[in-house]
């Protein structure tokens, strides 16, 4: 699960900084997009099993292992609760923002 | 050596198009583009050309399918005319935006309704901001050309901007004439494989086709437009290498014919320039100060040219084989505005007429002529006509 960083995007200067069409090197995430989110999911380690069933259902590609286990990049995460639907042993909660 | 063929304006784009050696090809048949289509798809079953030929059912189809060929560094044809050209109009943007340098020829033909297949300057006109370059041909020969040239401009590195060949439906594209196919050799040496780093790369992974907020979006559509200015230059080298090659001198961006000492000019676009050649050369059998500017290209447009003219002579007139309704022709508006770079215009008259395939005689540019020698005197003339109009206006 080799997950692109956020990295700092530099704003071009001069036009020939952009690139030739609106494309560039795949990979490149320059900001975070998780804004509008109002539950997160939030993973029981000790019942998760690791199948990753939740990580080929996340539409947005936010669930990764650390450390052996399954996590949640809640930078990206839009918190739509498909994982937690779709785990088969109860292992993620969808749990409201707080106070946001 | 050469060869000299007795070909159509179709059969001369295809045999343009085999010399460029394409590897993709994707386009739908239609009137009256339809034989240049069926001459390449025939190329590549018998093997003469080896190019993947696309089978698509749209014309909407046909200029995707050519966006995604393109966008892997193939070098990519399509043909449409008329309906069909404004049936792929989401997609020229597009093609455009993405810099994919896809060559298309266009059969010029009319837009309904009422509904014709025959020719005039509606379809192309109509598409004009697209971001496409679009050249205008007199003949055959220029057709084959072009397309060979066409390849060469839209690529460049400098440019990377779709390129359109027009071609008058029916008077171009299905009239026979003599022309020199020139040698595979010659335009291998003159035109190398395409080149290009805006392209999907295993080894260099690339988003292509994003979207951009507000923040970027102007920035995309200034460099859009940089470039084809751009090639206005580069045109020019590349028809200059073009004759150094081949023999062959278009003049660039624009033709002048008997300007010299022309009190008066018309500009033309298209097949209808080589009529305008025999009455000019009449004319001034009969001692009349006439002359031609023929323009070869729409996009980028060449104002300079058109402005170092219009000084230069007392009434410009400008053939329009279209119109913008509730304004005037279009090549007039972009002409007047070329002329505005002088401070100063000569009397101007524009001439609408020959759409749906009717008629422009030797006779309707005569009087043409005379309309701005008349103007040239100081006499107020009429500055939108029709002509050849078959009746009387009287509603």
């Amino acid at each position: 699960m080799n997950r692109p960083k956020v990295v700092t995007w530099k704003r071009p200067t001069k036009l020939s900084e952009y690139p030739t069409g609106p494309g560039f090197e795949a990979g490149h995430l320059v900001s975070e997009n998780a804004g509008w989110r109002t539950f997160r999911p939030v993973v029981d380690t000790d019942k998760c099993t690791g199948c990753l069933r939740c990580y080929l259902v996340c539409p947005d590609g936010t669930i990764y292992k650390e450390a052996g286990k399954v996590a949640v990049s809640y930078d990206f995460c839009k918190g739509c609760g498909v994982c937690a639907h779709e785990c088969k042993v109860g292992a993620i909660t969808m749990v409201k923002e707080d106070g946001e | 050596m050469s060869e000299k063929m007795f070909v159509s304006g179709n059969d001369a784009v295809a045999l343009g198009v085999r010399l460029c050696r394409p590897h993709v090809i994707a386009a739908y048949p239609i009137t009256p583009q339809t034989i240049a289509v069926e001459r390449l798809s025939n190329f590549v079953e018998d093997g003469s050309l080896e190019s993947e030929f696309m089978h698509v059912e749209s014309e909407h189809s046909a200029m995707s399918a050519s966006m995604g060929a393109s966008a892997i560094g193939a070098r990519t044809f399509t043909a449409t005319s008329s309906q069909g050209l404004l049936y792929m109009a989401e997609g020229l943007f597009y093609a455009a935006g993405g810099r994919l340098p896809i060559v298309m020829m266009n059969a010029n033909r009319s837009l309904a309704l009422p509904w014709s297949i025959y020719g005039d300057l509606s379809d192309s006109l109509a598409v004009l901001n697209s971001g496409w370059i679009q050249v205008y041909v007199e003949d055959a020969q220029e057709a084959l050309d072009m397309v060979i040239q066409g390849f060469k401009i839209a690529e460049h590195a400098e440019v990377l901007c779709p390129l359109m060949i027009n071609l008058d439906g029916f008077v171009l594209t299905h009239t026979y004439e003599l022309i020199e196919l020139p040698e595979q050799d010659a335009v291998d040496a003159f035109l190398p494989p395409f080149e290009t780093a805006n392209k999907m790369d295993l080894n260099r992974p690339v988003n292509m086709g994003m979207s951009t907020t507000p923040a970027d979006n102007l920035e995309y559509k200034a460099q859009q437009h940089r470039a084809m200015m751009r090639s206005k230059s580069i045109a020019q080298t590349v028809n200059d290498d073009f004759a150094a090659a081949f023999g062959r001198d278009y003049g660039g961006m624009v033709e002048g014919y008997r300007l010299g000492d022309a009190e008066v000019a018309l500009v033309t676009v298209g097949s209808i320039t080589g009529t305008t050649r025999l009455v000019v050369d009449a004319l001034r059998e009969a001692g009349l100060a006439v002359g031609l500017l023929k323009l070869r290209y729409m996009r980028p447009f060449p104002e300079e040219a058109v402005a170092s003219v219009a000084q230069n002579v007392k009434a410009l007139g400008v053939i329009d084989k279209d119109i913008s309704f509730g304004h005037e022709g279009t090549i007039f508006t972009h002409v007047n505005s070329a002329v505005t770079l002088n401070g100063k215009a000569p009397a101007l008259v524009n001439f609408i007429g020959g759409m749906g395939g009717r008629d422009i005689s030797k006779e309707d540019i005569e009087q043409m002529f005379h309309c701005l020698l008349d103007a040239a005197k100081g006499n107020a003339q009429e500055r939108v006509q029709f002509v050849g109009l078959g009746v009387e206006i009287d509603e």
